[in-house]
């Protein structure tokens, strides 16, 4: 079990929210929602003259976990990257509508990208972690930040790794490459890297795609637990795993919403003959 | 196919192989102590030196001659070869090197009591010790038992007399004229404000003409003992025969070691290599640079490579960051790095007349006007020096790291700079603790290329600031301790001086494989530390695998 006795403190900035929902039993919640955190609106998104987000507007509730699901290209990944702008990078990129979290626009020109960085968090479809030791991947996002206080360091190395459950395997060589590690050790860590901030959001782009069966129920299962402090979006290509891990999915096809409900739901009795189809698995 | 190319790597690897060898082999070969032979001449023949029967040296090689003398019919004639000989005494022949036809010698011989001394002056002198004057009247003669002993004991002294001419000559009196100097300067520094002198200019210049007598009494003395140190190198001989008959006597102050080739085992063999290796490594030239060793113009080169790397590693890296991670990329930055790139197609002597007019002229001029008007017209910077040189070969190096660092940047995986920016890094916290380390071995190969070319350039060094003999290293031990403004010797350099600018070409052949051999052996040495700190940067920023 990560620490939860180590996590137990709220922040302010969020109302206390009691259920955590227990495994296999998600807590349905109809319709939008008032504890939602993220809020999707009328987004529209482009690539050049290519449109590939249409209209979409969803909300993403606090504290849970929500998968994007649909075939490849239809836009899941890119929406995921832009709830942390990181389509930034990209050329002649343009978007309309907004996306709100926790009430403010990520768009605002007032709001710096560094700073919403900070707050929501990463693990990448190909575990990246940095040519340094496993120490000074963990403590990154505090040290780019000028927090370099060693125990400070140390306590946020240990907390995370609990977090990510990689502490008892790599405790006693924390000096070491980060590339000695396994491949689902490396994503563990990568996730410890993200949560590493304590972030209030954690977006996960196909977190399992690479990694071997037993590496990717670890990974679930973190998930799992993380969901008790952080509002996790997953993008998965794995239906089982969808249904596994998120209380809420959202199908998507070319660019479009076309359903978002109960992961349950979704899974057993789907509005949308469209969804319907993809979830048996006659197409995508 | 397969075939064809293979043949192309064999025959590169062979050229480069048999190049190398030629090298290393001839380079060595001028340490190992070879015999010296004596050759009775058949009688009448004018083929010796000054008409004497018998004359000797090393053999240098055996060749066919150059001018055949035909055959007439039915008649077989045996081959007709010369030795060129290494004959020494050059105060007695005028020349080092005698080539002398097979059919005069009528006996070759090996002489055990024959001694090859190396000197100060003429090169190395082949003889047979007659005996030796000490300063107490006594003599040793050669056949003596003593004899080596004494020779010896007389060399090892003058030789540390000579390091101790050497101290009071160069560090003392040398210090004293840089005080010399730096008194005249502010000398001048108060007559140069004009008019009406002040009382405290005029105390000050009474000052500074007391402590001016102050240093040339102290001057007065140094020179006397070192006058007195010199009279004493004077004061033992050696009198000796060369082998065609004429009788020497040299002061032994003059000599520098001597052995008996003709008598040495193996090891001592072996140890008079590496003796005489290690001398050519450490000592400074002399005679025109063919005699003595290289030390200047290993060390010269050592400290040029070293400056030009400090000066091209920021200077290329900070471009190519900009090109490839700033830089909007498009026409004018992909024509940028096309032009780039042709820098490096520039012939290297264009970097040196730019490097001689800009940075020694313009730059070097600017600096002296600025900052050492006083020793004006004499030329602080605004003359070659090292710190020029290193410029210009950077300059012309800047191209190779630009090329590599873009190279090894864009192999940072964006998926490693994703995962940086997510983690709230702005982007330059990302280039410089992401980005950057993980590219370093990259950086490094270009760095060790340019190393590569930049430690055997000689041509534009000519002009900004190489010279055939410096006086003094760049960096010694006088304050400020590293002289970029010093002319300074190069090894590059160095070969085309002796084999080229030479007066005794013969002479200088062997010094010019040896010298080829040790600037190899610099930049060999130069790649490798940077290939290990590669390495090691490599291990640790290995990147992902997976």
């Amino acid at each position: 079990m990560p620490a939860a006795d180590t996590m137990t403190e709220t922040r302010a900035i969020r109302p206390k929210e009691q259920s955590t929902p227990a495994a296999g039993a998600p807590t349905p919640i109809e319709g939008p929602f008032d504890q939602a955190y993220i809020k999707i609106r009328d987004f529209n998104f482009y690539y050049g003259d290519n449109k590939v987000l249409h209209d979409l507007t969803l909300d993403i509730a606090e504290r849970h976990v929500t998968a994007f699901i649909g075939p490849s290209g239809c836009g899941k990944s890119t929406l995921l990257r832009n709830l942390n702008r990181m389509n930034d990078l990209v050329d002649g990129i343009r978007h309309t509508g907004d996306i709100l979290v926790n009430g403010h626009s990520i768009y605002d020109p007032l709001l710096e990208v560094i700073a919403l960085r900070k707050r929501i968090g990463m693990v990448f479809q190909k575990s990246n972690p940095f040519p340094k030791s496993i120490y000074e991947n963990v403590v990154y996002s505090l040290r780019v930040a000028g927090r370099n206080r060693k125990s400070e360091l140390d306590e946020v190395v240990e907390r995370s790794l609990r977090g990510s459950a990689l502490w008892d395997e790599v405790k006693d060589r924390l000096d070491e490459s980060a590339f000695s590690l396994s491949g689902g050790q490396m994503q563990r860590l990568c996730i410890a890297r993200a949560i590493a901030n304590r972030p209030e959001i954690l977006l996960m782009d196909e977190p399992c795609s690479a990694l071997d069966p037993i590496a990717t129920a670890k990974i679930e299962e973190l998930i799992h637990d993380l969901k008790r402090e952080y509002t996790i979006v997953i993008v998965t290509h794995n239906m089982q795993q969808a249904a596994r891990v998120s209380d809420r999915t959202a199908f998507f096809y070319l660019g479009k919403l076309i359903e978002y409900s109960v992961t349950k739901a979704i899974f057993t009795n789907p509005a949308n003959p469209q969804t319907e189809a993809y979830v048996s698995g006659r197409f995508g | 196919m397969v075939w064809i190319t293979s043949m192309g790597l064999a025959v590169g690897l062979t050229m480069i192989v048999f190049l190398l060898g030629m090298i290393v082999y001839n380079g060595l070969e001028v340490f190992w102590p070879k015999p010296v032979v004596r050759l009775e001449l058949r009688e009448g023949s004018t083929a010796g030196l000054n008409n004497a029967p018998a004359f000797g040296g090393v053999i240098v090689k055996t060749q066919e001659k150059a001018v055949q003398v035909l055959a007439s019919e039915g008649e077989t004639l045996a081959p007709q070869r010369e030795y060129q000989l290494f004959v020494g005494n050059k105060d007695v022949y005028g020349f080092g090197y005698k080539f002398v036809d097979n059919t005069e010698i009528v006996a070759e011989s090996r002489p055990p009591e024959i001694v090859v001394a190396e000197r100060l002056e003429y090169g190395n002198a082949i003889f047979v010790p007659k005996e030796l004057k000490l300063a107490d009247g006594n003599t040793v003669t050669g056949d003596d038992r003593q004899f080596e002993a004494t020779l010896e004991s007389l060399v090892d002294e003058g030789n540390k007399r000579r390091t101790e001419i050497r101290r009071i000559e160069r560090d003392q009196i040398g210090d004293l004229n840089r005080k010399f100097d730096s008194i005249r300067l502010a000398r001048r520094s108060i007559e140069a404000k004009g008019g009406e002198l002040s009382p405290a200019d005029r105390e000050k210049l009474a000052e500074l003409d007391a402590t001016s007598t102050a240093l040339q009494a102290e001057y007065e003395l140094k020179a006397a003992k070192a006058r007195e140190l010199r009279d004493l190198q004077h004061a033992n001989q050696i009198v000796y025969t060369t082998l065609d008959g004429a009788e020497r006597t040299l002061p032994t102050g003059d000599l520098i070691g001597f052995y008996y080739p003709n008598t040495l085992s193996l090891p001592g063999k072996a140890g008079l290599f590496v003796h005489r290796f290690w001398s050519f490594l450490s000592d400074e030239p002399r005679e025109a640079n063919t005699e003595g060793g290289i030390f200047p113009a290993i060390f010269g080169t050592f400290v040029m490579t070293l400056l030009m790397s400090m000066a091209v590693t920021p200077f290329g890296v900070l471009a190519a960051i900009y090109l490839r991670e700033y830089a909007k990329q498009g026409v004018f930055v992909r024509s940028v790095r096309i032009a780039v790139n042709n820098l490096a197609g520039v012939p290297s002597i264009v970097f040196g007349v730019f490097g001689l007019g800009f940075f020694v002229y313009f730059l070097g001029g600017t600096i002296d006007r600025l900052f050492f008007s006083l020793s004006l017209p004499t030329p602080t910077f605004g003359t070659g020096g090292v710190l020029w040189a290193s410029l210009t070969l950077a300059l012309m190096t800047v191209p190779v790291v630009i090329v590599a660092t873009e190279e090894a940047l864009s192999a940072v995986s964006r998926g490693t700079r994703e995962g940086s920016l997510a983690c709230g890094a702005s982007k330059w916290q990302t280039i410089q603790s992401i980005v950057l380390p993980a590219s370093l071995p990259g950086i490094l190969t270009g760095l060790i290329l340019a190393m590569a070319r930049g430690a055997g350039e000689v041509a534009p060094l000519m002009l900004v600031g190489v010279v055939k003999l410096a006086p003094t290293l760049p960096i010694d031990t006088i304050y400020p301790f590293v002289h970029l403004e010093r002319k300074f010797m190069h090894l590059g350099f160095h070969i085309y001086d002796l084999g080229f600018q030479s007066p005794d070409s013969e002479a200088a052949k062997p010094m010019v494989f040896a010298t080829t051999f040790l600037l190899i052996l610099l930049v060999v040495c130069l790649n490798l530390g940077a290939i290990l700190i590669r390495n090691h940067l490599r291990k640790k920023y290995r990147t992902s695998t997976f």
